[in-house]
C-alpha cells in the first residue's frame, strides 16, 4: 500500500495543464508552488496493481516534463 | 496519542507532501506552497483557524493555525497578512510537528545527587526563587542574571526587565539578541538617535533594485525573498547579492558579487566615494538633513575579559569625510577585497542613479562583525549621501534574525543598558520606569553590567552565581563554547534553564523548567518592520507547562514582590502589555491597542491615530515629523542623521600559515537556529540530519579531500569534525570555508572567536581562522 511523493515538472507554460490532468487522477493529490513551475504530487494506491496503473496514466500526461520521486513509504495499514 | 491506521495514513501522507516540499525548498530559492496544509485536508474537516506569528524568524509571517478537537492539525499562511500574503516557508509550514516531540519537556527537573527528578511545578518555582533570594542575600543583587531571548514575547520580556531592574535592581539582564542584532540597534542609534527600520516589506513592491550585503534571503527569509524574485519576474527588479559565499540567494539573483571577509568596510567606503567623485550626492538632501561625524579608530576586538569601550564622536565637515575617502578610491580598495573596480563603480552607479530605487538588506552577515556598527553606519552612508530613504522603495533595512528581536528585545529593552523607554544612563528614563513599575527611581542602576558574551565570561569568572535562560539556547549559539560550556557546569553558578525540549544548555541546569510552546499561550511579537503581532492561546500544553511570562511572575511573588506583579494568570498577557504601552505612548512609538491587534495581522508602530506609520522620518507618512521640512530625522536632538566616517580595520584573526582558511558559520534553510525545534520536525530532520563543512572544489582538490569524508575544522579554541560539502548547498570563496551551526552534535561554536564589536558588543561569528585536516 504505497504513498509516494514526487515533483512534477511542467513543460514550459504548462503547469496549469499539468495541474489539472493531475488532480483528475483519483490516487493523486497535488499541491502546486505558487511561484515556480513545480507541483508536489502525492499519491496513494491499494497494492502494486494500483501503483502500475497510476504509473501508465501519469506517463501518458503529455505536459509533463519529468516526475522525481522524493519519498516511498509502503505501509500495511 | 492512539494513532488509528486511517490518521496514521493521513500522517504518512503528510510527511510524504512535507518531503516533497522540502526537496523543493532546497532546490527553488523562495519557493512557497501557499494551500499545502488545506491541499492535504479531508473535505469533511471543520477546523477553528486561529491567526497568529510564526514561530520562526524576523519576518514575522501571519499563520493560521487549525486546531481541531484541541489539537493544532494544520498551519497555512493568512492571506490577511500584508507580511506573507498568504505564502509560508517550508518551516513555517512544520512548526506545529515539533510539539508532540517525544523527549517534549512536560514536567520540571530539579537535579538531586547528581539525578533529574520529576518535580511539581510550584516547587520548582519555590526552590527558583528562594536560590535567587538566598543568592542576592550572600552575594549581592549583582551575582543574580537572567538571559532570555529575541524569542521571549512582549510580555515574557517586559516581566523579565521589570523583575531584573525595576523589583531586584539589577541590570544582569541581556538576550540572544545580542548576537543576532545588537550591531544594527547601534547603527541606528548612531546614526539616527532612533532604533528599527524606517520604512517597511512594501518597499519591496516598489524598489527597482535590492542589494543584499551578506545576506543569504533565499534560506534565511525564504518569504520575502519570494516576494522579491515576484518583483523581479513581474517588473524586471534586480536583485545583486554581495557576499563572501555563493549560496542559493547568488544563484537566484541577477548578479552575485564576492568578497574577502571584512572588505565590507571598504568597499562600502569606496561606494561613497564614487558617488562624491561623479557628482551623485543629493545636495539638498544632504545639506538639510545630514551632519558628518567621525569617531575613535583602532578600538579593539573586546578578547579579554572586563573589556570596556566608548566612542568619542567628533563632528566633521564634507570636505574632511570627501579627504577621508581618497584612501577608498574603487582602484585602491579593489586590491584587497577581491571586488573589481567595475564592479565596485557599478554598485555606485546604481545607488546614485536618481531615476532608480534602491533597497539595501542585510542580516547577520553585517551585524555579526568586529566592526558590524561600522557596517550599519557605511550603508545608511550610502542611502543618505544620495537621499535614498524613508521613502517606498528606497531605504536601509536590517532584517531580523528571531521573531521579536525586534518587539522584544529592542522595545522592551531586554539589554543590560536598556529600559521599556531609553536607556539606564539617562536618568529620565529610569523615572519613567520607576513610575510606571511603580518602585523607587534609586532601586534602578544607572549603569549597564554585563553584555551577552561578557555575562557568560562572568560566570566562568565566579561572578554570577545564578542564572536564569529564557527561550534560548546559549551553550550551542555562543560563540567560544569550549569556554562556555565548562564555565555554566561549574558548582560555583545556579543554573535554571526554562525551554520547551531538552538541549545543550538543559543539559547543565540545576532547575529546568517546563515552558508552553508558541501556540500553548498568548502573546505578542514585534517583527522586523516594527509589525507588533498578537495571538491567543490556541491549544493546552501537555503536563505542567506553564508560559515563561507566569514562570517569571511566580518567582518575582515567591522573592516577596507580589505588588509590582498584581497580573491575574488568565490575563496577565492584556494586563502586561497594557502597562508597557504606557512607556511607549505618543507620535513617535505608540503602539497599536490590543483590540486592534486582536482584529487584524498585526500593525506597525508608531500607530497614530488609528493608523500605522510605514515609513518613518518622511512627513508625508510619519505624523511625528515636525520640523516643516519633507524629512525629518527626530531621533537626533538637532533633527539631522550623522553620515559616519568610518575607515576599514582588519578582523581580530585571519588566516595564516597555521591557521590558513577563513572559517564562516550561519544557517540553512531547513533548520531553525539551534535546531531544536526544528530538528524534531521528522520532515526537516530528514531533509538536513547533520552539519558539514563546505569548501571550494579546489581546496578539497588540494587536500585530497572527497564529498562526505570526515574532516576536522580546528582553530585555536577548538575543533570540530564534520563530513565535507563541496559544491553542494553553498560555495565558499578559496581559503574559506563554511559551518551551519544548527547541530549539537557537531558543535562549531567550540571552534568559533568570541570577538565582538567594541561598539553593540555584538560577536562576530562569520570570520576566525582554522585549519583542516581528514579526521
Amino acid at each position: 500500500m504505497p504513498v509516494k511523493s514526487y515533483l512534477a515538472h511542467p513543460h514550459e507554460g504548462k503547469k496549469s495543464e499539468l495541474l489539472s490532468a493531475l488532480s483528475e487522477i483519483e490516487c493523486c493529490e497535488v499541491i502546486p508552488a505558487e511561484n515556480k513551475d513545480v507541483i508536489v504530487l502525492v499519491t496513494d494506491t491499494a497494492n502494486e496493481i494500483e501503483e502500475n496503473i497510476l504509473k501508465e496514466k501519469l506517463e501518458a500526461i503529455e505536459s509533463i516534463k519529468l516526475f522525481s520521486m522524493v519519498s516511498g513509504f509502503d505501509t500495511q495499514n | 496519542m492512539c494513532i488509528t491506521p486511517t490518521n496514521r495514513r493521513i500522517f504518512i501522507k503528510k510527511m510524504a507532501a512535507a518531503a516533497a516540499m522540502t526537496a523543493a525548498a532546497t532546490m527553488f530559492p523562495g519557493i512557497v506552497f501557499a494551500s499545502e496544509q488545506e491541499a492535504n485536508l479531508s473535505s469533511g474537516s471543520d477546523l477553528d483557524w486561529k491567526k497568529g506569528p510564526c514561530r520562526f524568524c524576523g519576518v514575522g509571517c501571519g499563520i493560521l493555525v487549525g486546531v481541531d478537537k484541541g489539537k493544532a492539525v494544520a498551519v497555512k499562511g493568512d492571506p490577511n497578512s500584508s507580511v506573507n500574503k498568504g505564502l509560508l516557508c517550508v518551516k513555517g509550514y512544520h512548526q506545529t510537528m515539533c510539539i508532540q516531540a517525544k523527549d517534549r519537556l512536560t514536567h520540571a527537573l530539579v537535579k538531586k545527587n547528581g539525578r533529574y527528578v520529576e518535580t511539581p511545578i510550584s516547587e520548582a518555582l519555590d526552590i527558583v526563587a528562594n536560590k535567587m533570594k538566598e543568592t542576592i542575600e550572600k552575594h549581592g543583587k549583582d551575582s543574580v542574571a537572567m538571559y532570555t531571548s529575541g524569542q521571549s514575547t512582549i510580555p515574557e520580556g517586559y516581566v523579565a526587565s521589570k523583575l531584573m531592574k525595576g523589583a531586584i535592581g539589577t541590570n544582569n539582564l541581556d538576550c540572544n539578541a545580542r548576537l543576532c542584532m545588537a550591531s544594527a540597534v547601534t547603527g541606528f542609534l548612531t546614526t539616527f538617535g532612533a532604533d528599527e527600520p524606517m520604512g517597511c516589506y512594501e518597499d519591496i513592491d516598489y524598489a527597482d533594485y535590492f542589494i543584499t550585503w551578506g545576506n543569504n534571503m533565499a534560506e534565511m527569509h525564504p518569504v520575502l525573498f519570494s516576494r522579491m524574485l515576484e518583483e523581479k519576474n513581474r517588473r524586471g527588479a534586480k536583485i545583486i547579492d554581495f557576499a563572501t559565499r555563493t549560496t542559493r540567494s547568488s544563484s537566484a539573483s541577477d548578479k552575485s558579487i564576492l568578497f574577502e571577509p571584512q572588505t565590507d568596510l571598504a568597499v562600502a567606503n569606496a561606494i561613497c566615494y564614487e558617488i562624491i567623485n561623479k557628482g551623485w550626492v543629493n545636495k539638498s538632501f544632504v545639506e538639510k538633513h545630514c551632519n558628518f561625524s567621525k569617531g575613535l579608530t583602532n578600538i579593539g576586538y573586546g578578547l579579554e575579559d572586563k573589556f570596556k569601550f566608548t566612542d568619542k564622536p567628533e563632528k566633521i565637515d564634507f570636505e574632511a569625510y570627501k579627504k577621508f575617502l581618497e584612501e577608498y578610491t574603487p582602484e585602491k580598495v579593489a586590491k584587497y577585497s577581491g571586488v573589481s573596480v567595475k564592479d565596485i563603480k557599478y554598485l555606485a552607479a546604481i545607488y546614485g542613479d536618481p531615476n532608480k530605487k534602491v533597497v539595501s538588506y542585510w542580516c547577520m552577515g553585517m551585524n555579526q562583525h568586529t566592526r558590524g556598527t561600522w557596517m550599519n553606519n557605511l550603508v545608511y552612508n550610502i542611502h543618505l549621501l544620495t537621499g535614498k530613504i524613508s521613502q517606498p522603495g528606497n531605504g536601509p533595512f536590517s532584517l531580523t534574525g528571531q521573531p521579536s528581536a525586534c518587539g522584544t528585545a529592542r522595545e522592551v529593552g531586554t539589554f543590560t543598558h536598556k529600559l521599556p523607554k531609553g536607556v539606564v544612563t539617562n536618568e529620565k528614563h529610569r523615572r519613567l520606569a520607576a513610575k510606571i513599575w511603580k518602585v523607587p527611581y534609586e532601586r534602578i542602576p544607572a549603569k549597564p553590567t554585563y553584555h551577552a558574551t561578557e555575562m557568560f565570561r562572568a560566570v566562568d569568572r565566579g561572578d554570577i552565581k545564578f542564572i536564569w535562560t529564557q527561550v534560548t539556547n546559549p551553550l550551542v549559539s555562543l560563540p567560544k563554547t569550549s569556554r562556555y560550556r565548562p564555565a555554566m557546569e561549574k558548582d560555583s553558578c545556579f543554573v535554571v534553564v526554562s525551554d520547551v525540549f531538552p538541549t545543550p544548555t538543559s543539559d547543565v541546569a540545576d532547575v529546568i523548567l517546563p515552558a508552553s510552546w508558541h501556540i500553548e499561550k498568548s502573546g505578542l511579537y514585534g517583527n522586523s518592520e516594527r509589525r507588533t503581532q498578537h495571538w491567543d492561546k490556541m491549544v493546552e500544553g501537555p503536563g505542567e507547562t506553564t508560559p515563561d511570562a507566569w514562570m517569571t511572575i511566580e518567582v518575582a511573588k515567591r522573592m516577596g514582590f507580589g505588588d509590582l506583579f498584581p497580573y491575574s494568570e488568565e490575563n496577565h498577557v492584556e494586563e502586561i502589555y497594557n502597562e508597557y504601552r504606557q512607556f511607549h505612548e505618543g507620535a513617535k512609538h505608540g503602539m497599536a491597542p490590543l483590540d486592534v491587534l486582536k482584529k487584524q495581522s498585526g500593525a506597525i508602530w508608531p500607530y497614530v491615530d488609528g493608523k500605522s506609520t510605514q515609513w518613518r522620518f518622511n512627513a508625508k507618512y510619519d505624523p511625528a515629523c515636525s520640523n516643516g521640512e519633507e524629512f525629518h530625522f527626530y531621533g537626533k536632538p538637532d533633527g539631522k542623521a550623522i553620515i559616519w566616517q568610518r575607515p576599514f580595520e582588519p578582523a581580530p584573526e585571519a588566516p595564516d600559515d597555521e591557521y590558513p582558511f577563513w572559517l564562516n558559520t550561519g544557517r540553512v534553510i531547513e533548520h531553525w537556529h539551534t535546531g531544536s525545534m526544528t530538528r524534531r520536525i521528522p520532515v526537516l530532520h530528514k531533509a538536513m540530519p547533520s552539519a558539514y563543512v563546505e569548501f571550494h572544489p579546489e581546496d578539497a582538490k588540494i587536500l585530497s579531500i572527497v564529498n562526505g569524508e570526515n574532516v576536522k575544522v580546528t582553530s585555536r579554541r577548538g575543533s570540530c569534525i564534520l563530513p565535507a560539502s563541496i559544491n553542494e548547498r553553498g560555495l565558499p570563496t578559496q581559503g574559506q570555508v563554511f559551518v551551519p551551526f544548527f547541530d549539537e552534535n557537531m558543535m562549531i561554536n567550540d571552534v568559533t572567536l568570541d570577538a565582538f564589536c567594541p561598539i553593540s558588543k555584538e560577536p562576530d561569528y562569520k570570520k576566525c581562522a582554522v585549519k583542516v585536516e581528514k579526521a
